[in-house]
């Protein structure tokens, strides 16, 4: 039988994939693709507690799934405003490098 | 059964979420990512989360993917060059992934609830849509009314970071 | 009404200082006028607190941290306090009243009067004062009047630098005095005169700290009643108005010293040591002073000289354990001084501020009453019988002879020096033609000014006989030391006149040529400068470096360039790199996880 440990198994494994993404590639549009990566293992984790809280009257805890539905929101909008940026920072740049964004430092 | 699709799913995501990592052309990154995305319907479905699910397919691949993909297309990305390889730069990066990856292995360990199933549902169709509705319009009223200006803030936002500067 | 009676003595020429300094200084006369209102109320009331003998006076507390430290603000009214209040008070009235005539010319009228108010007050609370540290404000404050009086006229250079020179030298004793002050605190725990004697038992035990004691409160002393070494600022201090001169230096401010050592001397006669060294401090005082003034050529500084050996006469008297022969000089030094500062300042004004004696010359004729008088003062200081002067030298010389020959002998050498000026300078201003235009056409002074010379003259003839005297101190015991004593003291003060008027009478300038040594006042303020250059070049590298590099390079650079440095360092932080940043939130969570979840 499927346990808890094995859903959140999953979710942390998809975690570190999407962590290590970010670190290690450079083009931004991966990046982004990794960040999406990191919130969906954070989702998974959310639904397998949802299901595995069963109240008194035998459904699932449906609060941790409105997490979910908001996080899934608000990675929606987060994705078209950096991309947005992405964008227009290509047009001005002409790069999607990281490496070549670094006029914030001192 | 289930425990095998579980672990086909499972795998599905997993691969193609490494693939999303590893693959140089960005349309193969973001097709992979799609993929990742069905497999993790398929888990939500598993865990009887049929509105988180299907609301998965809906907008991340639907939506979000779509747009990447647009993007994509647009600034016509072409797959990156080999390069040289900063080793010690990476070998940091993949070192504290791993890490990050061992302790989460050792806190699942130590967690005793783990190791236990799921507990039975009352109904085998659970009609979470109503419930989640309930739950959302009745107790989480505000923050969805809140959600709701920040998707309206966003679309703004995009608006105006996409105009063309005035010639 | 009893009960203030004190305060108004103590707090009437303040109020007259404040409303002088606040209100009247346009008006001159006025504020001359409030001010000698001021000094004769306290003068009546403390002759009425005098002959009714009030004992108490209230006593407010000051300072009071309790176990620890308290100093209340109270009067004392024992004997000696009343009978020095009513010499303070009564001299200091007779100067008021001079100064009207004295200073009628002055454009500063309303400042000298203000400064002569807060003196008295100052004063008044010296005698009055009944704890140590009470005493030491007023002690300074006195300080401070009589650096504003000496350099009243402020704009001339000498009388700045010695009004300076004046409060320097006594702040230097001043500062022994704070702590002697200090350690008699620490260990009797008390600073109230009455507390503190009864406690000397306890001190006898431990000698070595009693003579240091006593020899640190005996600094303050030296440096307000102008003992050798701290001497030097007694002649300069005659850059001011003579009427000062009189009050501050003859009767009042150097007795303060002698008056606070009668005060403390249950400390001072504890310790052997102490009381010899302070006898051979005002033996080599008199002495030397006697010696300077022999060659002193302006009126007003051989006066000066003459006070510091007198004080010097005191100082021994004190140090041979007899406080009573100490005040009772002091009484009647007070009269003949002031009455013979105030006759040189008649005659300084009628010669329109001529001061040099070798100027002088044949007024006995031109200035009688004033000449008179002085005679009668100058016979007094010699210590001519029957003057008052006579009595107290004697008592001194008696007590010397008693206790320690060598002392004895050279205060028997400085009588007859005493003599030997005094004639001096009486035969060159007196006697004689007049040696220049304005002595031939000078007059006699108006009766301001003589009236109370008449009064001091007569204060100073009749001051020294024990009917009179015993009311007001308690007089020094007859000695049996039968008449070898006062023929000796008689003979040196013939062998003196005589050499004066031979070698005096009769001259146009000065017959001994080659006291160098003497003349310029044994170098000592030369000796001074010298000290003082060389303290200056010592310590002007020292400072140099701790400005230069200590403060400037370490702590003001030091923590600019530190915060800078630090800054630098932490910006080095912000690498710009998107992925550097991100590496480093995965240690922290690594970090985090491990810390929350493995320990």
């Amino acid at each position: 039988m499927v346990t808890l440990g094995d859903y959140l198994l999953v979710s942390g494994i998809l975690f570190s994939i999407g962590f290590a993404g970010v670190m290690l590639r450079r083009n931004l549009i991966i990046i982004l693709m990794s960040l999406e990566l990191m919130l969906n293992a954070a989702n998974l984790s959310l639904v397998a507690f949802s299901r595995f809280r069963v109240d008194s009257s035998g459904l699932p805890n449906y609060n941790a799934q409105v997490f979910v539905f908001f996080i899934i929101t608000v990675a929606a909008a987060e994705v078209a405003v950096g991309l947005a940026i992405l964008v227009a920072l290509y047009r001005v740049r002409q790069t999607t490098d990281v490496k070549d964004i670094r006029q914030l430092r001192f | 059964m289930s425990s095998f699709l579980f672990w086909v799913f499972a795998l599905m995501t997993l691969i193609f979420g490494a693939a999303v990592v590893i693959n140089r052309n960005p349309v193969a990154s973001a097709l992979s990512l799609v993929v990742s995305f069905l497999g993790l319907a398929a888990l939500f479905m598993s865990l009887n989360a049929y509105f988180v699910g299907i609301i998965q397919v809906l907008v991340y691949a639907g939506a979000v993917m779509v747009l990447f993909l647009f993007i994509i297309m647009l600034l016509n990305l072409q797959a990156e060059e080999r390069r040289r390889i900063n080793w010690l730069a990476a070998a940091g990066g993949i070192a504290v992934a791993v890490i990050l990856l061992i302790e989460i292995f050792l806190t699942i360990g130590r967690f005793e609830a783990a190791r236990q199933t799921f507990p039975s549902l009352s109904e085998s169709t659970t009609d979470d849509v109503r419930s989640i509705g309930a739950a959302l319009f009745r107790n989480y009223n505000l923050p969805f009314q809140i959600v709701g200006v920040l998707v309206l803030v966003a679309t703004i936002g995009v608006v105006l970071l996409s105009k063309r500067e005035p010639r | 009404m009893n009960s203030l009676l004190p305060w108004i003595v103590l707090l009437a020429p303040l109020v007259s200082a404040a409303v002088i300094t606040l209100f009247t200084r346009r008006w001159k006369m006025l504020s001359s006028s409030i001010s000698i209102a001021a000094v004769l109320v306290s003068f009546i009331c403390s002759c009425f607190i005098f002959a009714h003998g009030t004992q108490g006076a209230a006593e407010f507390m000051w300072i009071s941290i309790s176990g620890v430290f308290q100093v209340p603000l109270g009067l004392t009214l024992d004997q000696l306090s009343r009978t020095m209040a009513v010499l303070v008070s009564g001299v200091g009235a007779a100067i008021h009243i001079y100064s009207l005539g004295y200073m009628r010319d002055d454009e500063g009228k309303a400042r000298y009067f203000a400064a002569l108010s807060l003196f008295m007050f100052a004063m008044l609370g010296i005698v009055l004062a009944n704890n140590f540290v009470m005493l030491f404000i007023f002690w300074e404050l006195v300080g401070f009047t009589s650096y504003v009086l000496i350099g009243h006229w402020f704009y001339r250079d000498a009388a700045a630098d010695a009004a300076n020179k004046a409060f320097i030298t006594t702040r230097i004793g001043d500062f022994g005095f704070m702590i002697g002050i200090l350690m008699l605190w620490m260990a009797t725990g008390s600073v109230v005169f009455t507390e503190v004697a009864p406690q000397m038992s306890t001190l006898t035990g431990h000698p070595m700290f009693l003579t240091v004691v006593a020899l640190l409160i005996f600094c303050g002393a030296i440096g307000k009643s102008a003992q050798f070494p701290l001497h030097v600022w007694l002649p300069d201090a005659m850059e001011g108005p003579t009427p000062i001169s009189a009050l501050i230096h003859a009767a009042t401010m150097v007795a303060a010293g002698v008056y606070m050592l009668v005060r403390v001397a249950f400390i001072i006669q504890g310790s052997q040591t102490a009381l010899l060294v302070i006898a051979w401090i005002g033996t080599i005082t008199a002495v030397m002073a006697a010696l300077i003034a022999t060659q002193q050529n302006d009126i007003k500084r051989i006066l000066a000289y003459s006070t510091l050996s007198q004080l010097g006469y005191m100082v021994m008297a004190v140090g041979l354990a007899s406080n009573d022969a100490a005040m009772f000089h002091l009484f009647t030094h007070a009269f003949f001084k002031a009455l013979l500062f105030l006759a040189a300042g008649s005659v300084i004004v009628m010669l329109h501020h001529e001061q040099n004696i070798w100027q002088m010359g044949g007024l006995s004729r031109k200035l009688p009453i004033t000449f008179i008088t002085f005679v009668v003062g100058a016979l007094a200081l010699i210590g001519c019988p029957p003057f008052s002067g006579f009595f107290s030298k004697d008592a001194i010389l008696a007590l010397a002879y008693e206790r320690n020959t060598p002392i004895f002998a050279v205060a028997l050498f400085t009588a007859f020096l005493t003599a030997f000026y005094v004639i001096r300078m009486l035969v060159i201003v007196f006697f004689g033609r007049p040696r220049s235009d304005i002595a031939r056409n000078s007059r006699e002074s108006p009766p301001v000014m003589t009236v109370p010379l008449i009064a001091l003259a007569l204060l100073a003839t009749f001051g020294g006989f024990s009917f009179f005297a015993r009311k007001f101190l308690a007089l020094p015991v007859e000695r049996e030391v039968a008449i070898v004593v006062p023929a000796l003291a008689i003979v040196a003060l013939i062998a003196g006149t005589g050499l004066a008027i031979a070698l005096y009478g009769n001259r146009a300038t000065e017959p001994l040529k080659d006291l160098e040594l003497v003349r310029h006042k044994f170098y000592f303020d030369e000796f001074y400068n010298w000290l003082i250059y060389w303290t200056q070049e010592l310590l002007a590298p020292v400072s140099a470096f701790v400005d230069r590099w200590i403060i400037d390079a370490c702590a003001v650079g030091g923590s600019s360039r530190g915060t800078w440095g630090i800054g630098a360092l932490l910006r080095l932080v912000q690498v710009g790199n998107l992925q550097g940043y991100v590496f480093v939130f995965g240690l922290g969570v690594v970090a985090v996880i491990y810390f929350a979840v493995f320990r």
